[in-house]
């Protein structure tokens, strides 16, 4: 206690006091604020407003009753998580036919979103939303993450999930804008082009440390500026631009006469 | 000025009239600095040409001073500072000196044009003529011309003696030269497909459909491979996936290599070998991001697009007593990029 | 005073006096100290890339004495989060360690990476320069070769340097390096097995590359860049034509003190400009791909630039030309892109020198550079060569360009397979009708001068532009290069009717001969321009007469205003 005495004169103190004060705010937001999504069993209004959305903005696609048509999928049984997912990141309502529907900002409130996806898994039970502690960054390890992401995502969206092109126009988005529950719905759920990754395959503990690994880019490079992280291409240019035309440049002032 | 200018366009060679051609000026006058004429800018680029030094001893002092108060710390943060800073003093360092050194050629050392004579590369006639004779003095004093038997022994000599460098050199430089490991894996009757690289075994009802799992084989690290088990991976690595069994077209003597529509194939590219991982669930395509080959998982894994000819190889899968999926065999050729003996 | 110079000056010349008297160092200084080197800025590109190269020495001792060229696996632990807990070979472990834990090491790394795209861009710039002044010719052949086999060099050691750290990115390279070696006929598994030390990837590949990359390549390049000096001393180095210049002498500035100063001075420059680049940009992040493992791969798979031609054939060769024969295996889908192609291009530019001296058979010495548009039939197939590397260069990054660009990444290579046959072809006839173009604005330059925008009526009412002669100094740039014209051959049979020996090969000569010389534009001679003045031009406005040959002539657009001046 005395020691603790002693420190409260420490001139880091108050900096270290506002900090706890914070993470003691933040966390008890975090433990107590009703989550959007999982907070409780969606009510009966819950559907209804639900389906009520649904016949106005999906049903012309999906069909009445979400069954489905010509190049729209069922929705029946795709669960909570894929509809958190599709609308959340703005990919539903799909704008135009192209090959992949593109992620935009979402047309509805998360109150809708919610609303929408308790109707769809009212229809057909599927994955749920995630929990806020399946989704913790803090809670994974970003270096098994890592060895999971390399083996299982990389390949398509690119070492630290900058992104990557498919065949035919098709792509792997940059995972960079997604929020840990977007990545854990698009592993749960396997939206377009993307394969599923059930809880056998990696289990949510290993999507948590995924979403850890992914957590940990947002520091950034220890090297300087990533130079959008896309390779040694980007290298290349950069040495050229910057390189061959800063050196150039000094080439042609130690060439040129002086005045 | 249309007609004058087509008369010139092309020459007729050899018109004849071929007129002396221009003759060469001279070097131009020299063109005075400023600093040559005015003292004022002379002490003026003297001065310039020391704060460039002067920026210099800042960016080593600089340098060092980060060095020391930023050391590369445990955060990715702290990382950056360092080699950030670390980085911006040398460059000082260094850009300070040069900039001053050329500052100094440009504005105050002289500029004046000097010319050198070039002569041809090529010796006189008389040093060709003493270096021939040089050269005909040493072979008729050797007798290599006389003495055939003597040139034949040199030769064989010289040519046959850098064997005892070769032969022990190329006798093991690669290992025990057993190509034929190329079409063998770990791959056999039974074994257990397990994830990649935890190592659990997979149900096949967990596969469900659109899955898609990296695969290698049960007990990689174990048993007699363990201290090769890296080489056996990289043959081994096999992406499995599952789609509705509708979807799949089927050789008729691969029918029963798949299980309920899960099917298994190598994760080396039969071109040049990289791992081909990038599965389209809808289309059930498989590209690979080298070269971009592209084939279709749903049929026979064949070649639609890219530089790679043949199809994925297909490893045989089943279940076992506990549902686990196991392999039926080894695959049933070699599996990565084509080479000459691969046939045989 | 005299005390105080005294003191320098004495060691100095107790120190020149005993070096002297044991190596005879005075003759070298004498001859060394004030020897000319010509001033341009293309001339300091090589030097771009000889400096890489020592700032290449200095951070790779740095670095050497971190890393572990060892494949031997161990469980990482230490500053970079990320990593923490991961398996991974020794090698991968030490760059860890010498990025995060070595103040400084990642900075000298970065350094050393940096500098070996700027080497290889520097060299690739510098032969281009070569090639377009025609600096390759006699008594130069023999350097250029040198340098070639330095470009091979750098490429190679390039090449074993990125692999070394044993990461993913890399790992997958080496993997298709095997790839592509077991494709070659006959030897191609032993090869892969001779590489590797066995199976891909063994545990030799670390520390065979590290010793390429540490002993064996840079010794060779050390070796090569002082003939490649040497020869340069030997030869002088060649000068742009100007007034003054000939094949003679050489024009510029002596080596003590001019050039000591500035191309020392450009030495740290270059440092400078690295450091500069390593302490803001991150370059090859090995903690981004991971440890090196057979299974992952990542999007964005490619190599540093200067091995991306490569990678951009791979992916537009389409498989149907893999072949068997009797049993036998070709994969001519791996071999042209990866062995032929390659293989025909670098010969080409090794041997182009004596295929264009071939061409002109002339055997004289050339000391004076050609400007590019006065050869334009060599600067369109370097435009060309480059254009086809380019479109390579391009189709390596042609999944980059379908995600940055949102196209179908087959499309581009459909794309790309066209363009690989086509672009060269349309290049070679641009560029070679650009430099007839501006070889005619040089006649034209020297036949009427310089336009000044000023436009005179004459009494009669005809409008002309006052034109400026050129000066000599100017008007010599433009008229000191001889036409080059095709060979011409003797006929077949000499007089009596006898086949004439050598008759065929002197045919070939003076068909290469026409392809390179028949399209020209020759340079001005007295004669013209003396022809040019007495038609009445519009650059000898006093002389004018009033009613010239000359259709009257309206100056366009902006000229007209200059009227009212």
């Amino acid at each position: 206690m005395k020691a603790i005495a002693a420190r409260r004169h420490h001139r880091l103190a108050p900096v270290a006091l506002l900090l706890l004060a914070l993470l003691v705010t933040g966390g008890l937001y975090a433990a107590l604020a009703p989550s959007a999504a999982s907070a409780s069993a969606p009510s009966e209004d819950d559907i209804a407003a639900g389906r009520a959305l649904f016949q106005a903005n999906c049903a012309t696609c999906h069909g009445p009753s979400a069954e489905g048509r010509e190049g729209a999928p069922s929705l029946i049984g795709v669960g909570a998580a894929a509809v958190d997912f599709q609308v959340s990141t703005g990919r539903m309502p799909m704008q135009m036919d192209g090959v992949q529907a593109q992620a935009k900002p979402p047309q509805f409130d998360a109150e809708e979103t919610s609303q929408l996806a308790a109707y769809v898994a009212s229809l057909g039970a599927g994955p749920a939303i995630p929990s806020a502690e399946q989704v913790d960054p803090a809670l994974g390890d970003a270096a098994n993450g890592g060895a999971l992401f390399r083996t299982n995502c990389a390949m398509c969206h690119g070492a630290i999930g900058k992104g990557g092109a498919l065949s035919e126009g098709k792509y792997a988005p940059n995972l960079g804008p997604s929020t840990p529950t977007q990545i854990y719905e698009a592993m749960q759920t396997g939206p377009q082009s993307m394969p599923v990754f059930n809880d056998a395959n990696l289990t949510p503990e290993e999507k948590r440390d995924i979403i850890a690994f992914l957590g940990e880019q947002d520091a950034g490079s220890p090297g300087g500026t990533d130079l959008g992280a896309i390779g040694p291409v980007g290298e290349g240019i950069w040495v050229w631009v910057v390189g061959m035309g800063l050196l150039v440049a000094c080439a042609v002032w130690i060439g040129a006469k002086s005045s | 000025m249309s007609n004058e200018q087509s008369s010139t366009d092309l020459t007729v060679s050899g018109a004849g009239t071929s007129p002396a051609a221009f003759q060469d000026p001279g070097m131009p006058p020299h063109q005075e600095r400023m600093a040559d004429k005015d003292p004022a800018a002379a002490k003026r680029a003297e001065r310039q040409t020391v704060v460039l030094f002067a920026v210099s001893v800042l960016g080593t002092i600089g340098m060092l001073v980060a060095y020391f108060l930023f050391p590369s710390g445990d955060t990715v943060e702290s990382m950056r500072t360092s080699n950030l800073l670390l980085g911006l003093g040398l460059f000082l360092s260094m850009f300070g000196i040069g900039a001053a050194a050329v500052h100094w050629a440009k504005t105050l050392m002289s500029d004046h044009e000097q010319a050198e004579a070039r002569h041809p590369q090529k010796s006189d006639p008389e040093t060709r003529e003493a270096a021939l004779a040089a050269l005909e003095a040493g072979a008729k004093d050797s007798g290599i011309g006389r003495r055939g038997l003597l040139k034949g022994a040199v030769v064989s000599a010289v040519a046959l003696a850098p064997l005892t460098f070769a032969v022990p050199l190329v006798g093991q430089v690669g290992g025990d030269w057993n190509v034929s490991n190329f079409r063998h894996t770990l791959w056999e009757r039974g074994r257990r497909l397990v994830r990649d690289p935890s190592g659990d075994p997979i149900r096949a009802a967990d596969v469900t459909i659109g899955s898609a799992y990296h695969v290698i084989p049960d007990g990689l690290r174990e048993g007699e491979h363990a201290s090769h088990w890296i080489e056996e991976k990289a043959k081994a690595v096999v992406l499995m996936v599952r789609m509705d069994p509708r979807d799949l077209t089927e050789a008729e003597d691969r029918r029963d290599w798949s299980y309920e529509g899960i099917v298994a194939y190598s994760k080396i590219c039969t071109h040049v070998g990289c791992p081909v991982a990038l599965y389209e669930r809808q289309t059930h395509h498989l590209l690979c991001p080298c070269h971009q080959s592209t084939f279709d998982m749903a049929d026979g894994a064949k070649v639609v697009f890219g530089p790679a000819k043949r199809p994925l190889p297909q490893l045989p899968i089943t279940v076992d007593d506990e549902g686990y999926l196991v392999a039926q065999s080894d695959f049933t050729e070699p599996i990565g990029p084509s080479y000459w003996e691969r046939l045989k | 005073m005299s005390t105080r110079a005294t003191t320098g000056q004495r060691a100095a010349s107790g120190t020149a006096d005993y070096l002297d008297q044991r190596t005879g160092i005075g003759t070298a200084v004498k001859g060394f100290a004030r020897k000319i080197f010509p001033d341009h800025w293309s001339f300091l590109l090589g030097e771009i890339a000889l400096y890489s190269f020592i700032v290449l020495i200095l951070t790779g001792v740095f670095l050497t004495m971190f890393f572990v060229p060892s494949m031997t696996l161990v469980v990482y632990e230490g500053p970079f989060a990320a990593m923490n807990g991961v398996e991974m070979s020794e090698a991968f472990a030490s760059t860890l360690d010498l990025s995060f834990e070595v103040t400084g090491g990642l900075l000298m790394r970065q350094i050393h990476h940096w500098a070996a795209l700027l080497f290889m861009a520097a060299i690739v710039t510098h032969m281009m320069r070569v090639f377009f002044t025609g600096a390759f010719r006699k008594p130069r052949e023999i350097n250029w070769v040198v340098g070639f086999v330095l470009m091979i060099l750098g490429l190679a050691a390039g090449f074993t340097g990125y692999s070394l750290p044993d990461d993913v990115l890399s790992g997958n390279g080496l993997r298709i390096t095997d790839g592509v070696v077991k494709s070659i006929p006959v030897v191609g598994s032993y090869m892969s097995y001779f590489i590797f030390g066995g199976e891909f990837p063994g545990e030799h590949i670390i520390p065979r590359l590290f010793t390429m990359h540490i002993l064996l390549i840079p010794g060779l390049i050390l070796a090569l860049i002082g003939l490649h000096l040497f020869l340069v001393v030997l030869h002088k180095h060649t000068h742009f034509p100007g007034p003054g210049r000939t094949q003679r002498n050489v024009v510029g500035f002596p080596l003590f003190p001019v050039y000591v100063a500035k191309a020392g001075g450009f030495f740290f420059i270059v440092f400078g400009v690295l450091a500069l680049m390593a302490g803001t940009m991150t370059i090859n992040p090995v903690w981004n791909y991971g440890p090196y493992d057979p299974s992952p791969v990542a999007a964005g798979a490619q190599p540093d630039w200067y091995m991306l031609f490569l990678e951009g054939g791979l992916r537009l060769m389409p498989g149907a030309t893999e072949f068997v024969i009797a049993g036998y295996t070709l994969s001519l889908n791996v071999l042209i892109p990866a062995v032929v192609i390659p293989g025909l291009l670098f010969t080409a530019l090794a041997a182009y020198p004596f295929i264009e001296a071939f061409a002109t058979g002339d055997k004289r010495e050339h000391h004076l550079l050609d400007r590019p548009r006065n050869a334009p039939v060599r600067t369109a197939t370097g435009v060309a060569i480059l254009t086809a590397f380019f479109i390579l260069l391009l189709a390596g990054a042609n999944d980059l360009i379908a995600t940055h660009f949102a196209m179908s990444l087959n499309d581009i290579t459909y794309i790309f397979r066209v363009l690989f046959f086509v672009a060269p072809v349309v290049a070679f006839w641009a560029t070679k009708r650009l430099c007839l173009g501006l070889q005619r604005k040089d006649r034209e330059l020297v036949l009427h001068g310089h336009e000044t925008g000023r436009i005179v009526r004459f009494a009669n009412g005809e409008y002309i532009e006052v034109h400026k002669p050129l000066d000599e100094y100017e008007r010599w740039i433009r008229v000191q290069h001889e036409a080059r014209r095709p060979l011409e051959i003797l006929p077949a049979h000499d007089e009596r009717g006898v086949r004439r020996k050598g008759y065929h090969r002197d045919a070939l000569r003076a068909r290469v001969s026409r392809f390179f010389y028949e399209d020209r534009v020759e340079p001005v001679t007295p004669a013209e321009l003396a022809a040019a003045h007495s038609h009445g031009e519009h650059d000898a406005l006093e002389g004018h007469p009033s009613s010239g040959g000359v259709p009257a002539e309206i100056a366009s657009g902006p000229s007209v205003d200059a009227r009212d001046r």
